[in-house]
């Protein structure tokens, strides 16, 4: 017998009740409004308004606009003739010139081959539809009304396209063998980037958990460098190692490291850290259970490592391998470098934005790149909850036990890739400072002299400490506060969830398209937003968005950790709940939020990617310099400006962490 | 006459019962539904100030959901609730009068205990001179007044439960709400603190409401009790007329222990067992009814041998109602003897009887013996059993 299993009579059915708004409440709700429609300004309206052009095409609709012209005297007027009439009459544009874009003009005078400037002859124009435009001057008109215009205004009258929406930017895209290939070139660069990625990245973290291989720490150290600089310096190491003048050029047996070669060998560079962390944190849950079972019942080394280790660590693995997918796919800055006429998705973006200013077609290949992406994504997303799931029910953790030969080909092994990674560093670093590599080794600092150099010089560093300390301090507190607001705010369950789809949405979307997107939003007159674009402000919100998802993750996590009663007694105890954020909430998560903030500090110093579309001339970067200085042929200067990101990246990791303990130790005396 | 030991309940301690004094919270018609689980069905209490009040249910019954509506943190479906005369129905949590004591504490981990207990009295418009000496009362109040700059962590888990609770009444709340305020405790810091918490409650006066799933804590503390199950109020009672009158078989079966029988109404006043009858209250049920009967293990009363016997020390009050009884288990459990007994009249079934150390020496009880045991016909429960 269950009561509760019973049909469910609800006296007063549909006539809930609703709690009174506290002062709390609404607070809040105008917080969590105020941070969402920023989610949706720098992110979810960009994006659609980049979905829409991808889909537009732009023509001129000759039959949409109907002439009239009065004889010399200004009095009679003549027979009402379309612009297409009149146009097969005269031939006077091409069926092919009337594809246009967003910002197509045609002279209405190319219809009158007669037009003379100062005539009495005056002239009607009208839509033959309600969309049909055109400009008179620089005033827009619209519509079916018959305007008339003296000879002199009519010389300004210039036919707008109409827009039609489809998937003819598709077509023309695919129907271009040289841009649809780079969705092949990409997708083989990424599977085999991801393969050699992940194999080394898994023989390293098993190297440093399951052995008793010395100098554990350091190693850590080392493989963490390629996230302190941009993904560009190491096509710049590749190319003083392996380019035209490199010295061990000939170990290529002749083939060009500018190439795939090259995207390989960088991308293995810049993505091994993501990947590392991601099997390192898997293999450090193993249940030394297991491995205990595994020897009672004398299963061979090989076995252990195909029964236990590697099942164990497959979330973590594929977890990581999708990461590097996405990473290597989406990556511009080292193709740009290293990747020579070898097409990829992300360069072509630039170079059709860039170099051929085609927007539209800038927008499919960006529509393109996000689908790999956000497939990635989404596997990732489901892995990581089977994985929290693992970890919950974790158990005795294993213990390695030494074992001289085991652990002396760990070392040998880490110590290889450790060399990898430094040496590419040094050579940089030696390029930076050296006259002319190889030839000229005399050290110098006139790599140094941006100033004289194209590319921004010292302003652009200048600029990207600005830009990376605005965008820690700011992205940490729209982060947290959003977070705050998915995590403890009771009510609007609705409108969390969608600011929690918002706020993971940035990990798929890659910084071209987020570039691209903010060139279609905010660079539109009728935006009123429109005036940050082109200022630091739009490289602060570009950036803060671009790596929001990884922020906002590690802030739930931490306020996922404080207990979900606090709020509740505080509400008890007639606190209001900025009170316990400010006493309570604030100090626990600091550890969580400083380490935001040195994450979005790091990375606001290395990217590229977004912000390559939006910096003006007084807003250059040294990211963005690195770019154009190695585009100019400048590398040497080049790499001294990745190496000096790397300094100061390298010493804001110091201070975070003294910062970090000096802080903890005054705040934390709880722990 | 009064026996020399019973204890007189001294006229401060006696608690104001429903009866007797005003009604502070008044529950009615509450329901509350999550989609299509109905949680709380139909929910009517009246709780008088000044009392403890404990609600009493297996885990799921809809406890705390009662206790967060109350509290304005999870609002009810529909349903009205009044506190101190005043409809607090929909008023958010933060405007309610009340303080909380969670399962967890929920203490701020960042702050001292002083700080703790002082975070619902700043804000307020009181000086520091007299939050600290509120707070200095307070810490004296539950006896931890060397540990004020200590944090919560470095407590033990009784001592962070009586910093809950002084942070909970730091405000001097009308009503005190406790969710299983004890079960994170082991077991004898639990029966310490029981005491604890219902002598303060009575020093302070203040009505309060405690859930918990265990019964023993529910009739050790409360002045009436809430027995609920699946989301409706079963009975409403104090700690002794629950055990001694149950008013459903779940009652009867969830407080103290039982032994349960199947049973049919013979005759008013009557009703078979096995393969007898017994005098038993039939209530409202009608001839031919089946039911099922309900004894307690304490309740049945031995008689030794032979208890019709001339010379017999204590005769049954309802000869029809004493049965011959093999003793086949015997378990020795400190305070008394668990015993199991088999007896033709009952039919195959066991019946579980606890004696008293006392009754056991005096009438030879042992393994194996045939005695003779009286189920007192007032002590036969009886309860309606759908076919
Ligand atoms: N937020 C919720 N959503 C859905 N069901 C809930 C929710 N909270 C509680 N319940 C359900 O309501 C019932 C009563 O829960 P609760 O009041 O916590 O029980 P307890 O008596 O153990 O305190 C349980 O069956 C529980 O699963
Ligand atoms: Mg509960």
């Amino acid at each position: 017998m269950n009561i509760a299993l019973e049909a469910p009579y609800l006296p007063l059915a549909g006539k809930r009740l609703r709690q009174e708004t506290s002062r709390d409440d609404r607070i809040k709700f105008g917080l969590m409004a105020i941070i969402g429609l920023y989610l949706i300004v720098a992110l979810g309206a960009p994006l659609f308004v980049m979905l829409s052009k991808s889909l537009s095409t732009y023509r001129f609709d000759l039959a949409a606009f109907e002439f009239q012209v009065s004889d010399g005297t200004g009095a009679k007027w003549g027979p009402v003739e379309t612009a297409d009439a009149l146009n097969r009459k005269l031939g006077a544009v091409a069926e092919g010139d009337l594809a246009s874009s967003t910002d197509g003009r045609l002279a209405a005078t190319k219809f009158f081959p007669d037009f003379s400037f100062r005539s009495p002859v005056q002239y009607r124009i009208r839509g033959t539809t309600d969309d049909a435009a055109f400009l008179a001057g620089s005033t827009l008109e619209k519509g079916t009304e018959w305007r008339e215009y003296d000879s002199g205004t009519f010389r300004r009258i210039m036919l707008r396209p109409a827009r039609t929406l489809g998937l003819d930017n598709f077509k023309t895209y695919f129907s271009t063998p040289a841009l649809a290939r780079s969705i092949y070139n990409s997708v083989l660069m990424a599977t085999i980037s991801t393969v050699v990625t992940i194999s080394i990245a898994f023989a390293l973290a098993y190297g440093l958990t399951r052995s008793c291989m010395p100098l554990k720490g350091l190693f850590r150290g080392i493989l963490a460098i390629p996230i302190l600089v941009p993904s560009l310096l190491p096509g710049i190491a590749l190319v003083y190692l392996f380019g035209n003048q490199g010295i061990f050029k000939d170990w290529l047996l002749g083939y060009s490291i500018y190439g795939p070669i090259g995207i390989v060998i960088g991308s293995v560079f810049f993505t091994l850290p993501h990947a590392f962390l991601i099997i390192l944190t898997a293999l450090s849950i193993a249940d030394a259970r297991h491995y205990e079972a595994a020897a009672s019942l004398k299963a061979s080394k090989w076995r252990t490592f195909t029964t236990v280790t590697l099942p164990g660590a497959r979330f973590g693995i594929v977890s990581a391998a999708f990461v590097v997918f996405t990473l290597v796919i989406t990556d511009f800055g080292l193709p740009k470098v290293i990747g020579g006429q070898y097409g990829m998705l992300a360069v072509d973006i630039y170079k059709q934005v860039i170099g051929q200013q085609n927007f539209e077609m800038g927008a499919v290949v960006s529509v393109i790149l996000l689908v790999p992406a956000i497939l990635a994504f989404a596997v990732d997303r489901h892995m990581q909850k089977r994985q929290v799931a693992l970890l919950s029910a974790r158990a005795v953790p294993y213990v390695p036990k030494p074992n001289v030969r085991m652990d002396g080909i760990c070392l040998a092994f880490a110590c290889l890739v450790s060399f990898f990674i430094l040496g590419m560093i040094a050579m940089c670093q030696i390029a930076a400072v050296v006259k002319f590599w190889p030839y000229d080794l005399t050290l110098t600092a006139k790599n140094f002299a941006f100033d004289l150099m194209d590319g921004g010089g010292w302003t652009a560093y200048a600029n990207s400490i600005k830009l990376a300390l605005l965008t820690a301090l700011f992205g940490s507190v729209i982060v947290f506060a959003g977070a705050y607001m998915v995590e403890k705010a009771d009510a609007f369950r609705f409108g969390r969830n969608v600011f929690h789809f918002l706020a993971m949405m940035p990990m798929a979307v890659p910084g071209m398209v987020l570039g691209l997107a903010y060139i279609f939003f905010f660079n539109n007159p009728a935006n009123p937003l429109n005036a940050i674009y082109g200022t630091m402000t739009i490289l602060v919100v570009s950036t803060v968005t671009h790596f929001y998802t990884v922020a906002h993750l590690t802030a739930l996590t931490a306020l996922k950790q404080m207990d979900p009663e606090f709020e509740s007694v505080a509400a008890s105890l007639k606190q209001p709940f900025h009170r316990l954020f400010f006493r309570v909430t604030l100090p626990v998560c600091l550890p969580a939020i400083l380490n935001i903030a040195i994450y979005l500090f790091v990375n606001a110093m290395t990217t590229v990617s977004a912000v390559v579309f939006l910096y003006a001339a007084d807003t250059k970067l040294a990211s963005v310099a690195v770019l154009n200085m190695d585009d100019a042929g400048d590398i040497a200067p080049a790499a001294a400006m990745g190496m000096m990101i790397f300094y100061t990246n390298v010493a804001a990791k110091l201070i975070h962490a003294l910062f970090a303990r000096g802080l903890l130790a005054r705040t934390q005396a709880w722990r | 006459m009064r026996h020399a030991l019973s204890i007189e309940p001294t006229p401060t301690s006696i608690p104001p019962t429903a009866a007797d004094a005003a009604s502070y919270l008044e529950i009615s018609d509450l329901w509350k539904s999550y989609g299509d689980f109905v949680a709380l069905r139909d929910i009517s209490l009246s709780i008088a100030r000044g009392e403890f009040i404990c609600f009493l249910g297996p885990s799921g019954c809809g406890k705390t959901t009662l206790l967060r509506a109350i509290a304005g943190l999870d609002l009810q479906s529909s349903g009205k609730i009044l506190q101190g005369g005043h409809n607090i129905s929909t008023l958010p949590a933060s405007n309610r009068d009340y303080g909380i004591v969670f399962q967890s504490y929920a203490l701020f981990p960042n702050l001292t205990i002083e700080q703790n207990i002082a975070f619902g009295l700043e804000n307020a418009g009181r000086s520091r001179a007299e939050i600290a000496t509120r707070v200095a009362e307070l810490l004296a109040t539950v006896g931890l007044s060397e540990q004020s700059k200590k944090y919560p962590a470095q407590l033990s888990g009784g001592q962070q439960q009586r910093i809950a609770l002084a942070r909970a009444i730091a405000i001097s709340p009308g009503l005190l709400l406790l969710d299983e305020p004890l079960s994170a405790l082991d077991a004898k810091v639990r029966v310490h603190l029981r005491h604890e918490i219902k002598s303060l409650q009575r020093k302070l006066g203040v009505t309060t409401i405690m859930v918990t799933h265990d019964q023993e804590e529910a009739l050790a503390m409360a002045d009436r009790i809430v027995v609920m199950n699946h989301g409706v109020i079963e009975q409403v009672g104090s700690p002794t007329e629950i055990y001694s009158h149950p008013k459903t078989l779940f009652v009867a079966d969830f407080i103290g222990e039982t032994n349960q029988f199947p049973a049919k109404v013979l005759k008013d006043g009557t009703v078979e067992i096995g393969h007898s009858a017994f005098d038993c209250s039939t209530k409202d049920l009608v001839v031919g009814a089946t039911a099922t009967a309900v004894v307690r293990p304490v309740d049945i009363i031995p008689h030794g041998a032979n208890a019709h016997a001339v010379n017999a020390v204590d005769r049954p009050a309802t000869p029809q109602n004493l049965i011959d009884a093999e003793v086949r288990e015997m378990e020795f459990l400190g305070m008394f003897w668990r015993t199991r007994l088999t007896a033709p009249r009952l039919g195959e079934r066991t019946l579980v009887a606890d004696f008293s150390v006392n009754a056991v020496r005096r009438l030879h009880i042992e393994t194996g013996g045939v005695i003779q045991v009286e189920i007192p016909r007032d002590r036969l429960l009886l309860f309606p059993r759908s076919a």
